[in-house]
């Protein structure tokens, strides 16, 4: 065999084996980086985005983690994580307990994202959705004990919208009135005073990603009450007049005197 | 072949022989000062980061790259990102694509350090990876971003991870040069700026159509030193240009990864390199020599 063809085999092994080496390489860090991208999009249910912020898997795709939204938030309120923090890296978040969403007007925030990441069309702030408040332990909620505390009524920017205060009967006392915080998702904006207003040690209300917090009615299912409201008549079997049957000469006067004589 | 960065002693002086370093350097520098400026001094000049910043509340500014993931991950562009990106891939074009790497990015401080600190302690381990696996690796990060639907590779990306961890106070992230350090320094020659980064193999894309480019343009007076192959980290850019006298082929450094760091021109004893642009092709050789085309 002539040395130049030998040669050019000795080269084309050379650059067979690099080559298969370093596709095998790179294909392994692209395997390890879908396992760990997999595993790092879970973003912990304390960390809220900010207002305006896409669901999170779509955020996590346009937000280019610049840190503008950091750097206009006029409270600090938000931080960048690091690459040590559960949220993703880079990616901007707060912590409801330890600092709330101010609710600017000018929603400064989502006016510095250069993406779609913070949605534009979010210009009203109390049209924002960062969470949704629960009122997750009623064993240690004071207000549900008959106690007045009310403070995560008190605080929130949308008191007797968001939060309401229900009336229901002290079982326990069997004289007084329990005030009961019921949170409204048509207008929880999700800011989180609430949650950094609780005076509990561990907050009994806290702000959940809204994924968590809500509950979901299957798509085929219907509130007979309020069909019947918008069909002026029950669509089901129609109510019948209660029937009782009394011994002759009495009668019974429901949700008036009771048992009568007739 | 151990002699040849004993070579550097030079009779000129050490400013002289560092001048484009020295300017490099404030360069990075005061790119990130800039930066640091505004959550320290209150001066907002620059806000945001490399990945996307806002200079004087008009200039948008956005690394093209992340972008290009962006969209690989399914979602729209905005005209502020466009703009941005535009801007910056404009500026590589002009400048040379990996002027990025030597200009701006932190990182290249680490390594260089590194490649220097190797040379000092004659740490002879040599590369354990392929020039070219940056850009297997920059075509897996956008693969990754297409099929997981998310930026993948920004979760882990050192360029964007130091560079924010710096600016935002982010000090673990921050940490990572020191490793990408160490990793230069013991473990693999140039490693991460010279042959992994996918940041760097993207923007050396540019350099195809880059203007500035270091002509080799008094070739006729290279006493064969070594030194600029020494220094040069990506010392295959430069054999074409300054032996390729006799091949008829030009003596502007064309390789799309020469990054325009200057470092050849500081070091050569004999004058043989400058900054031109690719255009000029034109050369001087000893005979045609008069003093007024050294300076």
């Amino acid at each position: 065999m002539p040395k130049s063809t030998s040669q050019t085999n000795t080269a084309r092994r050379r650059f067979l084996t690099e080559t298969a080496r370093t596709v095998c390489g790179v294909s392994l860090v692209g395997l390890g980086l879908g396992f760990y991208t997999h595993n790092a999009q879970s973003l912990p249910a304390t960390s809220l985005r900010p207002p305006g912020a896409l669901g999170e898997d779509e955020f996590l795709a346009a937000c280019i983690r610049c840190g503008m939204c950091v750097r206009d938030c006029p409270y600090d309120i938000l931080k960048l994580a690091d690459i040590v923090d559960q949220a993703a890296t880079g990616t901007p978040f707060f912590e409801a307990r330890e600092i709330p969403c101010e609710m600017c007007e000018d929603i400064p925030c989502v006016v510095a994202c250069p993406t779609n990441a913070l949605d534009k069309s979010l210009t009203d702030i109390n049209n924002a959705r960062m969470g949704l408040a629960v009122l997750i332990d009623q064993e240690t909620c004071l207000n549900f004990q008959g106690l007045r505390c009310d403070v995560c009524h008190r605080v929130c920017p949308l008191i007797n919208e968001a939060i309401t205060l229900e009336p229901q009967h002290n079982m326990r006392s069997g004289k007084h009135a329990k005030f009961i915080p019921v949170v409204h998702s048509d207008k929880c904006t999700g800011c989180g005073k609430c949650e950094r207003a609780c005076v509990l040690e561990e907050a009994a209300i806290k702000v959940l990603p809204i994924n968590l917090a809500k509950g979901e009615l299957g798509a085929h299912y219907r509130w007979g009450w309020k069909e019947k409201q918008k069909a002026g008549e029950s669509l089901v079997t129609p109510d019948i007049e209660h029937q009782y049957n009394l011994p002759e000469g009495l009668q019974y006067d429901h949700g008036g005197e009771g048992l009568k004589k007739e | 072949m151990s002699k040849f960065n004993n070579n550097v002693k030079s009779n000129r002086g050490w400013f002289i022989t560092h001048k484009w370093l020295i300017i490099r350097r404030i360069s990075q520098l005061s790119i990130f000062a800039l930066f640091l400026l505004g959550p320290l001094a209150d001066i907002w000049i620059v806000k945001g980061n490399l990945s996307s910043s806002l200079t004087l509340d008009v200039l948008p500014l956005t690394d093209p790259y992340i972008v290009i993931q962006s969209v690989f991950a399914g979602q729209s562009l905005t005209t502020i990102a466009i703009t941005g990106a535009l801007i910056v891939s404009l500026f590589y074009i002009i400048v040379g694509g990996r002027v990025y790497c030597s200009w701006v990015c932190p990182i290249n401080i680490a390594t260089d350090s590194a490649s220097w600190l190797r040379k000092k302690l004659n740490i002879k381990s040599s590369s354990l990876f392929p020039r070219n696996s940056r850009y297997w690796l920059l075509a897996i990060t956008f693969l990754m971003a297409l099929t997981t639907g998310t930026l993948s590779w920004e979760l882990i990306n050192p360029v964007t991870l130091v560079q924010r961890g710096i600016i935002y106070g982010l000090w673990m992230s921050a940490f990572i040069l020191i490793i990408i350090f160490l990793f230069d320094l013991f473990i693999s020659r140039d490693a991460w700026c010279g042959h992994i980064c996918p940041v760097g193999a993207f923007y050396s894309l540019f350099g195809k159509a880059g203007l500035v480019r270091v002509s080799a343009h008094y070739r006729d007076n290279c006493d064969d030193c070594m030194d600029c192959f020494v220094v040069c980290p990506e010392e295959q850019v430069i054999k074409p240009a300054l032996r390729g006298a006799d091949k008829n082929i030009s003596p502007v450094i064309k390789e799309i990864n020469c990054t325009n760091c200057g470092r050849c021109i500081d070091v050569c004893d004999k004058h043989v390199f400058k900054f031109t642009h690719r255009f000029n092709h034109s050369t001087i050789t000893k005979n045609s020599l008069d003093q007024e085309s050294l300076q």
